[in-house]
């Protein structure tokens, strides 16, 4: 198949499944089956692109010009393959997740759940395929739309705030910052296409540069840095299959992907060192890493805890992609993939939590590792690999995080790198450990609690086993992650 | 006699001799066709007119065989061919949906009426912008002026009544402002031609008179066109109008005002009189970036919808406003850009409206719950519009907003880009709450899947689908644009 045929293929599966998940509404099975055809094919389309794509002979494919240099186009390159191998990876491994979720939970309105999900990946993949930053802003301000039914989902009072706090700080961001540097961008040079070494080197004094990059970074509100973080939080009122999908991989990995895109496509990594305002942005990442983290601490409600954790990763990847130094790049793209899967792992733990044993709060679980222990197994090995600790596929991005920081010789940022395992160490692990030695407050406590939906263990066992087999294939995702800076 | 060489007069004569035959049949059902029939007229004459002005550059008409200075010129350039098609292509559409909508709002004796005088407003509004006569500009201004304020008063609401004479009392004073002012510069030069007074004017440029001729005439524009703080009649007129009208002029009437204003300050007196000696640019580019914002923060704050879209017609004015401002050639074609887009965006959600005050006979905010599901084709044409107006990349919307931020940043003006992108933010908003309202509240109990008719609905969505097209491929709207200010740029010295 041409390459060509992958990407329309790559773009036109998800928006099948929302039209065949419309048409079957009143079937569930068949709607849900419909979705994990999608997502399979998805996948197995995605895989095909990877295994033959060239990167050393990009395709580009223009889709439409709306006025002359300025087009609506996609092309592949590493870091776009990577961000659309984990999303259509674990689409279908949440879809099935899913199934069992909002069965058990009785939720409402399921179409339109899975049709919103289907049309939200659509989105999430022309991100990845976006060949220059206009087709990737818009594909941005897409995902926030097509995102918003779900978070609103629940159609309560709370939900519809959520909905406008996460509308408003999104959309804010991305139109009066994102699309001011953009435009901006296309003033000083010309084009807008991702061009490998960048394309604004030299085009402006650096501290208009400087002032450019603060734009962008600000103005990707999904990489939820702060003070642009608020929304996060807000939409954990979605359904969890949305939280662990879309708020712990497509939305803000959508944010990171575009910060690093942006770094290393747009400035060129050798301008993000020599800029200022990439120092102070990356120690700014450093704050809201620690700072989310003790946020993270004094949660003791779970997805909040999460949430909360979610921030303080996605800054690890903006600080790599901050400090100027391509062992940063390569860090922050492999931390992209590994943080993924240990997230969605938590979440679906949470979720798991939710369904079986109707608990919300942390301290709650004192002793459910009785009665739930594989999900509680699944949330320790996850954690562990948010901490960054062997057999965990998170290790290497840790390592690699913290060689950045030395190539970059910013003491201070390794410090936080640090601290912040530690930190993780004590309000993720915490949850599991205690869920298996603390003895629970209540004798009867144990009662009427068993194991999560067949469907979503299977697919917390997948994530999880992910989590570990990165650790021991790591070479793929490396060689990968090597050729985005040649 | 060939047809083709008399398009230029003829696209005035035949909807002003239609509004008497309108009269003359007195029957409301044929009075819409007449109508129907001389939109369509105007419309395949506008296309043909563009198509011509591409390949010769200006079409030059002398009425009745008269060559000026004696006679009456009509002069087409790119950018009168750009008004043109705003105004039959609106036309054309408005006419398609008056048919339901006027049978609903207008009392049966006055329908008659009230299609003559939507006819002559159309003549008016076509006659300013093919004529090259000053003194002719003020004549069809007037005419057209005339019959909205008949228009505005014919809408059902009593407050009608008062927004019209509002409308009245203002409008009068500017075109008297307008007549004053082309009086002067006839005692200076001795011609009415806008060929030959700006030939004529650099010589007694440095007088008083034509610096007072100068005032009035734009303080007389900036009446018409709802410059701010001159604004006050445009919220009331759209607000309490019939839907018809409302929409025709949304998409229409400020347009030519600010035709006027752009033909007046560049043909006539020359960029470097008006823009920079007088010096109107810093002005128009404060009122304008004033206009936005005000007209943006107003309109959060209104409970009827109508009226809110009102107010933001006021900030795209300021727009356009603020792009001449600039004295750029990016400038320019922002401004000409937005003025055909916002035509797109104002048409597509003005009529959304008139469907809804179809059904409720209301725009107040509170009518609209649940609106989503009981009258989803019409909301999501509306949902489209309001996404063109924030400027959602796919619009036509963001292409006008992309140039208008570029122009800006060319001139270095990056605060004023950043206020252009909050005052996106600010439309978010207020779109926002009709959506939320429209698709995330119930409807009241009782109130089921609603019947609109299916003309107003075909008018509704070839407006909303030329949101799309011309966000899309921008070669037509573009192409003229540009054209339009090379000329402009290349007239003026």
């Amino acid at each position: 198949m041409s390459i060509e045929l992958l990407y329309i293929l790559i773009l036109i599966i998800p928006l099948i499944t929302a039209v065949g998940v419309l048409l079957c509404h009143n079937k569930p099975d068949i709607r849900e089956t419909v979705t994990i055809i999608g997502g399979i094919s998805l996948l197995f389309v995605v895989a095909n692109l990877a295994l033959t794509y060239d990167f050393k002979e990009p395709v580009t494919l223009t889709l439409l010009e709306p006025f002359a240099g300025l087009s609506l186009a996609l092309r592949l390159e590493p870091l776009g393959l990577v961000f659309a191998l984990v999303a259509g990876f674990l689409w279908p491994v949440t879809s099935l997740y899913a199934i069992g979720y909002m069965r058990a939970h009785h939720e409402q309105n399921q179409t339109r759940f899975y049709t919103a999900f289907a049309i939200s990946i659509f989105a999430t993949m022309a991100i990845a395929l976006s060949a220059n930053l206009l087709t990737l802003f818009l594909a941005y301000e897409m995902l926030t739309l097509f995102t918003l039914p779900l978070v609103t989902h629940a159609g309560t009072d709370a939900a519809r705030r959520a909905g406008w706090t996460y509308l408003g700080i999104l959309m804010t961001t991305s139109i009066g910052f994102l699309l001011l540097a953009i435009i901006w961008t296309w003033s000083l040079t010309g084009t807008l296409e991702f061009t490998s070494g960048g394309i604004l080197a030299g085009k402006a004094e650096p501290a208009i540069l400087g002032g450019l990059l603060v734009l962008f970074v600000f103005g990707t509100g999904k990489a939820a840095l702060m003070p642009f973080h608020r929304w996060l939080p807000a939409a954990m009122v979605a359904p969890t299959p949305v939280s662990a999908l879309l708020h712990a991989v497509a939305v803000v990995k959508a944010g990171v992907f575009t910060i690093m895109k942006v770094a290393v496509y747009i400035f060129g990594i050798d301008l993000i060192g020599e800029l200022d305002s990439a120092y102070w942005l990356s120690m700014l990442a450093g704050f809201t890493i620690i700072s989310a983290s003790i946020i993270a601490m004094n949660k003791d409600n779970l997805k909040a805890r999460l949430a909360y954790s979610t921030i303080s990763q996605l800054s690890y990847i903006i600080l790599a992609a901050m400090l100027g130094v391509a062992s940063g790049v390569m860090a922050g793209s492999l931390h992209i993939a590994m943080h993924a899967f240990a997230k969605i792992t938590l979440f679906f733990c949470a979720g798991a939590i939710l369904v079986s044993a109707h608990k919300t709060k942390v301290s709650e679980l004192d002793g459910i590792g009785r009665t739930m222990p594989i999900t509680m197994l699944a949330f320790l090995l996850a954690s562990l690999s948010i901490v960054g600790l062997p057999p965990l596929g998170g290790s290497w991005s840790k390592w690699l995080l913290l060689q950045a920081t030395m190539d970059a010789h910013n003491m201070v940022l390794l410090m936080v790198l640090l601290i912040s395992s530690l930190l993780n160490l004590f309000y993720l692990v915490g949850i599991p450990l205690r869920a298996f030695f603390a003895k629970p407050v209540d004798p009867n406590y144990s009662l009427g609690i068993k194991e999560a939906p067949t469907f979503s263990l299977i697919a917390i066992l997948i994530t999880t086993a992910g989590c570990l087999v990165f650790f021991f294939l790591v070479n793929p995702a490396w060689n990968l992650v090597e050729q985005i800076l040649p | 006699m060939n047809l083709m060489t008399h398009l230029p007069v003829l696209i005035v004569v035949v909807p002003l001799l239609s509004a008497a035959l309108c009269v003359l049949f007195n029957n409301r059902k044929s009075a819409w066709l007449i109508t129907l029939l001389a939109s369509f007229f105007c419309f395949y004459a506008s296309i043909n007119l563009i198509q011509i002005v591409q390949e010769v550059d200006v079409i030059i008409y002398s009425v009745g065989g008269w060559e000026a200075p004696l006679g009456i010129e009509l002069r087409i350039d790119a950018l009168n061919a750009l008004m043109l098609l705003v105004l039959s292509g609106s036309a054309v559409l408005v006419s398609i949906y008056a048919l339901k909508s006027v049978e609903k709002e207008i009392p049966v004796q006055n329908q008659v009426l009230f299609y003559t005088a939507l006819l002559l407003v159309k003549a008016g509004l076509i006659g300013i912008c093919v004529t090259g006569d000053a003194f002719n500009i003020f004549v069809f201004l007037e005419i057209s002026s005339i019959s909205t304020y008949a228009l505005i008063s014919l809408g059902h609401d009593r407050r009608a009544l008062h927004a019209s004479y509002q409308y009245l009392i203002m409008g009068t004073i500017g075109a008297t402002f307008i007549l004053i002012g082309i009086g002067f510069m006839y005692v200076m030069t001795g011609t009415l031609n806008i060929q030959d007074l700006s030939q004529r004017l650099p010589v007694v440029a440095d007088t008083s008179a034509i610096r007072a001729a100068f005032a009035f005439l734009t303080i007389g524009v900036g009446i018409k066109a709802a410059m701010l703080p001159l604004h006050q009649w445009l919220p009331n007129a759209y607000a309490y109008s019939p839907s018809v009208v409302s929409t025709f002029l949304a998409a229409t009437a400020t347009k030519v005002a600010i035709y006027v204003l752009i033909r007046f300050q560049l043909s006539l007196f020359g960029i470097e009189f008006s823009l920079l000696q007088m010096p109107f640019n810093k002005i128009l580019m404060i009122l304008g970036t004033i206009g936005i914002l005000g007209g943006s923060v107003s309109a959060i704050y209104q409970s009827n919808v109508k009226r809110m879209l009102a107010y933001s017609s006021v900030a795209q004015i300021g727009y356009i406003l603020l792009a001449i401002g600039l004295a750029s050639e990016p400038g320019f074609t922002a401004a000409l850009l937005h003025i055909f887009n916002h035509a797109l965006m104002k048409g597509t959600l003005f009529m959304a409206l008139g469907l809804i005050a179809f059904r409720f006979a209301s725009t107040e905010l509170s009518v609209m719950s649940g609106i989503g599901k009981t009258m989803p084709l019409t909301m999501a044409a509306f949902l489209i519009g309001g996404l063109s107006l924030i400027g959602v990349p796919g619009t036509a919307g963001f292409i006008s907003k992309w140039y208008l931020v570029t122009a800006l940043l060319d001139a270095s003006l990056w605060p004023l880009a950043l206020v252009i992108l909050i005052a996106s933010v600010l439309t978010l908003i207020y779109i926002g709450r009709v959506i939320e309202v429209a698709y995330f509240q119930p409807a009241p109990e009782g109130i089921t899947q609603q019947k609109v008719p299916k003309s107003m609905l075909v008018a509704l969505w070839i407006f909303a689908l030329s949101n799309i097209y011309f966000g899309l491929y921008s070669d037509i709207s573009l192409g003229i644009s540009s054209l339009a200010v090379n000329q402009l740029m290349g007239v003026t010295p």
